[in-house]
């Protein structure tokens, strides 16, 4: 595992390295072009922040209202007998918005119930294999300044609905 | 995503309403813009570093070279994009940082394959099906080893941490194809919209 995270972790590096030295033996000028590629970024996220900010009162406050636990507990009357963990769909709701709050709950779920407990493993396996969706959407969308954005929603929802009951199935198989 | 928007905010606002926390709606409201601001100023530093490696990239004509070589790959999927569009080496770049799990490097050049992807596009506040495909595929993460979590598990005492990375690769791997199979399903019942 550490030979394989060191690997990882010198990957990005190891592409700057090979970009700045290959772009120099081409005769590129690399500083200028570094910041003349650089002096965009602003722009974009300016262009961005609304939607960002959107995402997040939407997260915030849905937290902070009590609708987020009372959605919790709905689903835990669903799941008891099913012998699924109620936590597991907290993770499975906040994950699609925020990245930093579905970490504070997959947390506070090793805390509560143990890192090796089925709620552990099963919230694990959802943050690894889920995405911040409406983080992407909001963001990717926001770039471009699409508006009309056709089926893409619907999509999105069926897919990590899918992906949650397929973590759920699989984890009670394997464990 | 109107609607999402709005679904969400008025059941936040019922519910803070029913459970008497107004006061929280309000304060958690001006948390959320001080964590937009500080998502966008950490964002500003780093888009701006990836694009300007890029920029060295396609300076040096690289990044042509790279999207012949990931060429097939990408276009078995998206069939329509011309061949040696920037487009291609973006959407590469982005989704082998997803897959290594490098998301600090996977947002800036997924914007980039966004602004690549919106040159194709004839109508410019209407969504390509090839801009679907990537988000779609983005949001349903490929993911080969999930450090944080693992991480995570570890620091808490976790016996075998590693036990989830089959099942996570298991996973992301079946709900990505479920995704685009999805997406696909789509298309084909609103033909109108192409």
């Amino acid at each position: 595992m550490d030979t394989i995270s060191f690997a990882f972790q010198g990957l990005i590096p190891a592409f700057i390295f090979f970009t700045v030295i290959y772009g120099f033996a081409k005769g590129v000028p690399v500083y200028d072009s570094f910041v003349s590629g650089a002096k965009d970024g602003i722009g974009i996220i300016i262009g961005i922040f609304p939607y960002v900010l959107a995402i997040f009162i939407a997260v915030k406050t849905f937290e902070a209202s009590g609708a987020h636990d009372f959605i919790k507990n709905m689903f835990s009357i669903v799941a008891a007998p099913l012998h699924i963990p109620a936590e597991v769909f907290s993770v499975a709701i906040v994950k699609p918005f925020s990245n930093a709050a579905s970490l504070g709950i997959f947390t506070e779920i090793l805390k509560s119930s143990g890192p090796d407990s089925l709620a552990s493993m099963m919230a694990a396996v959802i943050m690894g294999s889920a995405e911040t969706t409406f983080y992407v959407l909001a963001v990717y969308l926001g770039a471009v300044g699409i508006k009309k954005t056709k089926y893409l929603v619907p999509v999105c929802l069926a897919a990590d609905m899918t992906g949650v009951v397929i973590v759920i199935i699989l984890v009670k198989l394997l464990y | 995503m109107n609607t999402v928007w709005l679904v969400v905010v008025c059941i936040s606002i019922v519910f803070a309403a029913i459970n008497g926390r107004i006061d929280g709606f309000t304060k958690a409201m001006f948390e959320a813009g001080k964590a937009a601001v500080e998502v966008c100023l950490y964002l500003v530093g780093i888009v701006s570093l990836w694009l300007g490696l890029t920029k060295i990239l396609e300076d040096s004509g690289l990044i042509y070279k790279l999207s012949n070589f990931f060429r097939p790959a990408i276009s078995f999927l998206f069939k329509n994009i011309p061949e040696g569009h920037p487009s291609i080496t973006s959407m590469t770049l982005n989704l082998l940082a997803n897959l290594f799990g490098l998301g600090n490097a996977a947002t800036p050049l997924g914007i980039k394959a966004m602004e690549d992807l919106q040159t194709l596009n004839t109508e410019n506040d209407t969504i390509t099906f090839e801009m679907m495909l990537f988000i779609v595929i983005n949001t349903s993460s490929i993911q080969l080893i999930p450090f944080t979590t693992i991480g995570l598990l570890a620091s808490y005492g976790s016996q075998n941490p590693n036990v989830i990375i089959l099942p996570t690769i298991i996973a992301t791997v079946i709900s990505s194809a479920t995704a685009v199979g999805i997406l696909y399903l789509f298309k084909k019942f609103s033909r109108k919209d192409r």
